[in-house]
């Protein structure tokens, strides 16, 4: 196994998740891809430390990834919620009231 | 060469459910396709030694998931298993913008001159994983810790209509919560 | 500790798994006679005789059931039961004695959030839809709790692995000084299980919930199922607070096997005992009560490990 297959592997699951991301109108479809997308950062992460610095140290940078997953997850769900009970809608198109 | 028949495996299954998230008609098998992603993300954690760090994933996921389903399902507001649904946006430059972020992904991936490959980690490394958090990386938890604390309270203020006005009354002084479902403590 | 490495005797844990879980089932039965008047003995073939009627009768489809899923939901089960008896010891044998034993148990009780959930949603029925409902909400309140009950013995012991944590009760087992975790642990085998008082997402008020629409060899999975998460469960309590096969005269095996049936035994038995917990209760107190009791104990037991270094 080498460097370039996993981080191979990694750039087609980031790149899947960020087609997600972009091309869904439903939050929780959005929130899919995000997932995705962290998903491969996992993956990646764990080909540099494992191949270029195989120190105990850089487990934590994993950990760091899975807690922002948390936090993604967590947000997400919460302003889901919100937006359908303000709106009763949960498409992105419609919370435009930031946009310029 | 069997790991590396392995890890192929795992990584088609992974994409390939990936890709089906954004494909199947059913909220639930979109969801559940994106656990087995994950699933098998985790197996290949596996491979690189990481028990801890595979197995929490494998764990932390499939639970994201099973919640996901039921937020897809409450927020779709239709039997997603009988209706083809089609709620894309962007559809052609979101798949320009993607392919082409693979390639030049993939392009550096292959042109970078990378150093040569260090020695394998070895040891126990969930142990080393604990000794790192609890001693030179404390630092990263100790962040860590407080993030994930703000994210539950502004997640509740978010999801949360009613707050303990609503709970405790105007002064904060009735006796016993007022709740919308009864049972629990308090009554 | 030896550890047995060969696959082949995979095969062999699963006959002991399906047999233990058969005895349960059995109890049950007796359980059921006893109570309607019959002699206990009548009703102990009774899963035998449900096992060769499941066997022989036919599915029962319902329209527009997302058939995928709900096979999957309905192998999940034993499979579920079946991984985490890799990690479970047998006296003095273990299937797979990895590093972070106690993880992959709690990785595989995650699995079942989906399972049943899966089963309750696959038939397309309105009451399996309430009852995989009613188990995650159920879930929700058990899982925080389970997990530190489960850490509780790995700080004791300084380690995730199963066969470290038996070895570490040598002397005094881990239910005298950490019974809340103990507890807990138990409750949750039983909620994990979907067994009453835990048993709503399958109550007789919503027509048998996530099992209200399977049949034939189907329904004889998840039963059979339950049965072995149960098992299970009591046998990795045995190996976290019970000592494992510690015990005089007898060899360890056979102190393993009569730990985990006695425990199996007042799981069973606790089914008819006790009224039914609704999850939309239990929710506050798993999470104001059990969940800081839980802490608790993994803080005094960590305190009483950094003193007694």
């Amino acid at each position: 196994m080498s460097l370039q297959l996993v981080l191979i592997a990694a750039a087609a699951l980031f790149c899947v998740g960020l087609y997600g991301a972009l091309s869904q109108q439903v939050v929780v479809m959005v929130m899919m891809g995000l997932e995705l997308m962290l998903n491969a950062v996992i993956l990646a992460v764990t080909a540099f430390w494992w191949f270029l610095a195989p120190a105990p140290d850089g487990q934590v940078l994993l950990l760091v990834v899975i807690a922002a997953m948390t936090v993604e997850m967590a947000m997400g769900f919460a302003v889901a919620t919100l937006l359908h009970r303000s709106r009763g809608s949960d498409m992105t198109d419609m919370a435009t009231d930031l946009s310029g | 060469m069997l790991a590396v028949i392995v890890f192929c495996a795992l990584a088609v299954v992974a994409i390939a459910s990936g890709v089906a998230v954004f494909r199947v008609d059913s909220m639930a098998r979109a969801t559940y396709a994106l656990a087995i992603s994950f699933v098998a993300v985790g197996a290949m954690l596996l491979m690189f030694d990481l028990d801890y760090i595979g197995v929490i994933t494998i764990l932390m996921m499939v639970m994201e998931m099973a919640i996901m389903a039921i937020y897809m399902i409450m927020f779709m507001g239709m039997n997603p298993a009988l209706m083809p649904m089609s709620m894309v946006h962007n559809n052609r430059w979101a798949l320009i913008l993607s392919a082409g972020t693979f390639v030049l992904l993939a392009a550096g991936v292959l042109l970078v001159p990378w150093p040569a490959p260090a020695e394998s980690p070895t040891g126990d490394l969930t142990a080393s994983l604990g000794e790192t958090i609890m001693g030179s990386k404390m630092l990263v938890m100790l962040t860590v810790s407080p993030i994930l604390f703000a994210t539950i309270i502004a997640a509740l203020v978010l999801a949360n209509p009613r707050g303990r006005y609503d709970r405790w009354g105007d002064d904060l002084k009735r006796r016993s919560p007022h709740d919308l479902r009864r049972g629990g403590l308090g009554g | 500790m030896s550890s047995l490495l060969n696959p082949a005797w995979a095969l062999l844990a699963a006959v002991v798994l399906g047999v233990l879980a058969l005895v349960g089932a059995g109890v049950h039965g007796m359980v059921i006679a006893r109570s309607e008047g019959r002699s206990a003995r009548s009703g102990a073939l009774s899963p035998v005789f449900e096992l060769a009627r499941l066997l022989r009768q036919r599915r029962r489809r319902t329209v527009a059931a997302d058939v995928l899923l709900w096979r999957v939901g309905c192998g999940g089960l034993v499979v579920v039961a079946l991984l985490k008896t890799a990690v479970i010891p047998f006296g003095s044998w273990i299937l797979a004695d990895i590093p972070v034993g106690i993880v992959w148990f709690n990785a595989m009780d995650v699995l079942l959030w989906a399972v049943l959930w899966l089963l309750g949603w696959g038939a397309n029925s309105a009451y399996g839809l309430i009852g995989g409902y009613r188990f995650l909400s159920q879930a929700v309140s058990y899982e925080l709790p389970l997990m530190f009950a489960l850490v509780t013995p790995a700080v004791a012991a300084h380690s995730l692995q199963v066969s470290e944590v038996v070895a570490a009760q040598n002397g005094l087992w881990f239910v005298v000084w950490m019974p809340v975790a103990f507890l807990i642990f138990c409750a949750s085998v039983i909620a994990f299980s979907s067994w009453s008082p835990f048993g709503t997402a399958a109550g007789s008020d919503i027509a048998g919930g996530i099992l209200s629409e399977i049949s034939g060899v189907d329904r004889l999975l998840v039963l059979a199922g339950r049965y072995a998460l149960l098992t299970t469960g009591a046998a990795f309590a045995v190996a976290m607070f019970l000592g494992g096969g510690a015990g005089p005269l007898l060899p360890d095996w056979l102190w393993t096997l009569l730990k985990t049936l006695l425990l199996l035994f007042v799981f069973v038995a606790l089914r008819h005992r006790l009224p039914a917990i609704r999850p939309d209760r239990l929710a506050e107190v798993a999470w104001i009560i059990v969940l800081p009791l839980a802490l608790l104990q993994t803080l005094f037991v960590a305190i009483v490990v950094v003193v007694g270094r």
